[in-house]
């Protein structure tokens, strides 16, 4: 296992090489020349011209590589453009937000679909198992911002049981008014496919041996079900969980916009409208640095929870 | 009987699978006639009155109009005569009466958005917008995964190791994000930079698949005999292989036209997608919020209904393609 960890640690550099190429690539040579971004409209030429030598940008394309894997490897990616707060200070101010909504709807969702899932594993190919199956695809074919706008005027502004949006001081408060209309969003946006997904496995898991082995020595359904084949369905299901956390960062920018909950996601999009190269180059790196922290934890796990599984 | 004899038996014996077909050949006929010009031509033209109700509950809403307009105000006496309280009197009723007389005369099926432009048209546009967007940015992808994929599989060793290389920097980065930044640099907008951030980011998941694919095919006994005959490897790879990858490929371009058309709506939305000048459904739900708390529920209805159907239609057509090209996963 040593081995494995050490090789797979030492895989990490040319991954992370790789994102920082590419997004140094689209940032310093696609995106063009930031000082025109920076200068405004109207702008001396001289004005450009000192931008232009504060950011580096005058240099050749090497040097400025040079300057952007510094900003990596100390993690100090310097000031956003349209606030001048440092990106590290904006990290480390929208991270719980983001987290307060993610951690209980990652739950939940989970929690549910994996219930849902194995209802319709266990009745395969019944009415139930098709009427819910048909339902998760034309649900899933609504867009999730139809989900959001629906269930905003709906529930918050028609309703008034929830916030329309905003944000509190405390996290109690946060949980309770601010972050449930969001999290009750997302849980439903993603019950559609976990269904899906678990059904998939839940089924792989019920036609396998053990399975008949365990009804053929006389365990109620119940047993089997819950006992045997939720216990070896969590293996795959666990390391995909795992695997969502990062894309969910980023990726429930949508929930966020709407809700004006001040995390990452939201601050991507700002940074996106506002063309803030420095904000978006650190999200890129920090998230796909996650992702691969994950990723190998993720392995880890489905090591630990399957000793059958042996690590190359 | 060939492969695809027998898949397009099978086909036709799946009725979900038929009729989502027909559902998605409706469709595809559909943006092409919008794409010729035949049909919503004039979709930016502004044909009704601002938000006029859909021409379906026309006559409820315009009694429900004209009891409004006809209801006493209520008296504000305060002992002197409004001075022109008899010149407003009448701009009111010239107004509501004009406002009818327009809505009537526009008649629209779905209603009218804000500058009075028909609904249906617009939904007619989006699905031209979303179709080109999902097939170009669908094949763009396949293109790319298909040819990497090959190319890994096929060679192996240092070409394997360089497009894992590849593969592993995409997928580090959340997809949303890396279509998110992409759109940041490229700052135009206009369908073709949709259909160029889309199709640049989205070749990983077919790239594994075809792959795995020409690792399995490479040493089997039909290649060898290629290269025995002196075929090259251009041709083993695209003449003998390829040939019997394409059920893959067919199902994965088809998965990626949904999911493309899916992202395309959340970029348009976000207003990094399609620019002013046309519309797609995504362009219309961002017009939703101020409208739904205006009761304007037409527009939004349109844009989910027409997708709604566009993407379940897909979908099903995607399972019933892949049941009938591969039965052993039924």
């Amino acid at each position: 296992l040593n081995s494995y960890l050490t090789r797979r640690l030492w895989q990490f550099f040319p991954t992370l090489l790789g994102v920082v190429l590419l997004v140094f690539f689209l940032f310093n040579w696609v995106g063009g020349d930031p000082a025109y971004i920076l200068a405004g409209k109207i702008a001396s030429a001289e004005q450009v011209e000192n931008i232009r030598r504060s950011l580096g940008v005058d240099q050749p394309y090497w040097v400025q590589l040079g300057i952007f894997l510094k900003q990596v490897a100390t993690a100090e990616f310097g000031v956003s453009w349209s606030t001048n707060e440092r990106v590290s200070q904006i990290f480390a101010t929208r991270l719980g937000p983001s987290l307060t909504v993610l951690l209980p709807l990652l739950l939940i969702s989970t929690v549910l679909a994996l219930a849902a899932a194995m209802l319709v594993a266990y009745f395969r190919g019944s009415l139930t198992d098709r009427a819910i199956m048909v339902a998760c695809t034309i649900g899933q074919s609504v867009s999730i911002l139809v989900y959001i706008l629906l269930l905003q005027y709906w529930l918050a502004y028609q309703l008034g049981w929830f916030p329309v949006q905003g944000w509190g001081g405390t996290l109690g408060e946060n949980l309770l008014a601010y972050a449930a209309l969001p999290i009750l969003v997302g849980v439903i946006v993603s019950l559609a496919p976990d269904i899906r997904l678990y059904r998939s496995v839940f089924l792989e898991e019920i036609n396998q041996d053990y399975v008949r082995t365990a009804r053929a020595k006389g365990l109620g359904e119940g047993r089997v079900m819950w006992l045997h084949v939720l216990r070896n369905a969590a293996i795959p299901i666990t390391t995909n969980v795992m695997t969502q956390v990062p894309g969910l960062l980023a990726g429930a920018f949508l929930i966020e916009r709407f809700f004006s909950i001040p995390g990452i996601g939201r601050e991507v999009i700002l940074a996106v409208e506002r063309s803030d190269f420095p904000v978006i180059k650190a999200v890129t790196i920090y998230v796909a640095i996650a992702t691969m922290i994950v990723n190998l934890l993720a392995d880890l796990t489905y090591r630990a929870l399957d000793p059958r599984v042996q690590l190359k | 009987m060939s492969l695809w004899h027998l898949a397009w038996r099978r086909f036709l014996r799946d009725p979900v699978g038929v009729a989502s077909a027909v559902v998605v050949v409706a469709f595809v006929v559909l943006a092409a006639a919008s794409a010729a010009g035949w049909v919503a031509r004039d979709w930016s033209d502004e044909v009704g009155v601002s938000y006029a109700p859909p021409g379906f509950l026309q006559t409820e809403l315009l009694q429900e109009h004209t009891r409004e307009a006809t209801k006493a105000l209520p008296q504000e006496d305060y002992g002197i005569k409004d001075p022109i309280g008899a010149e407003l009197a009448a701009i009111r009723k010239s107004l509501t009466e004009t406002s009818q007389a327009e809505a009537k005369h526009g008649s629209l099926v779905f209603g009218a958005d804000k500058w009075g432009r028909d609904v249906v048209k617009k939904a007619i546009k989006g699905t031209e917008t979303s179709l080109v967007v999902g097939f170009a940015a669908a094949g763009l992808a396949t293109l790319l995964g298909t040819l990497f994929g090959a190319l890994a599989g096929y060679y192996g060793r240092w070409a394997d190791d360089f497009f894992n290389w590849l593969y592993s920097v995409f997928t580090s980065i959340p997809y949303l994000l890396l279509v998110l930044a992409v759109a940041a640099v490229l700052g135009q907008k206009g369908i073709l930079t949709v259909i160029l951030i889309l199709g640049l980011t989205g070749w990983t998941g077919i790239f594994r698949l075809v792959r795995a694919e020409y690792l399995k095919h490479r040493v089997r006994e039909y290649v060898l005999a290629a290269d025995a005959i002196g075929a090259s490897d251009a041709r083993r790879m695209f003449a003998h292989i390829l040939p019997n990858v394409t059920h893959v490929v067919l199902v994965q371009l088809s998965l990626h036209v949904v999911l493309f058309v899916k992202s395309e709506v959340i970029l348009s939305f976000l207003g990094f997608g399609v620019g002013v000048d046309t519309v797609s459904w995504g362009s219309m739900l961002a017009e939703a919020p101020s409208e739904l708390i205006l009761g304007m529920w037409w527009q939004i209805t349109a844009a989910t209904l027409a997708m709604a159907l566009a993407v379940t239609a897909f979908s099903l057509f995607t399972d019933a393609v892949r049941d009938a090209l591969d039965p052993r996963l039924q």
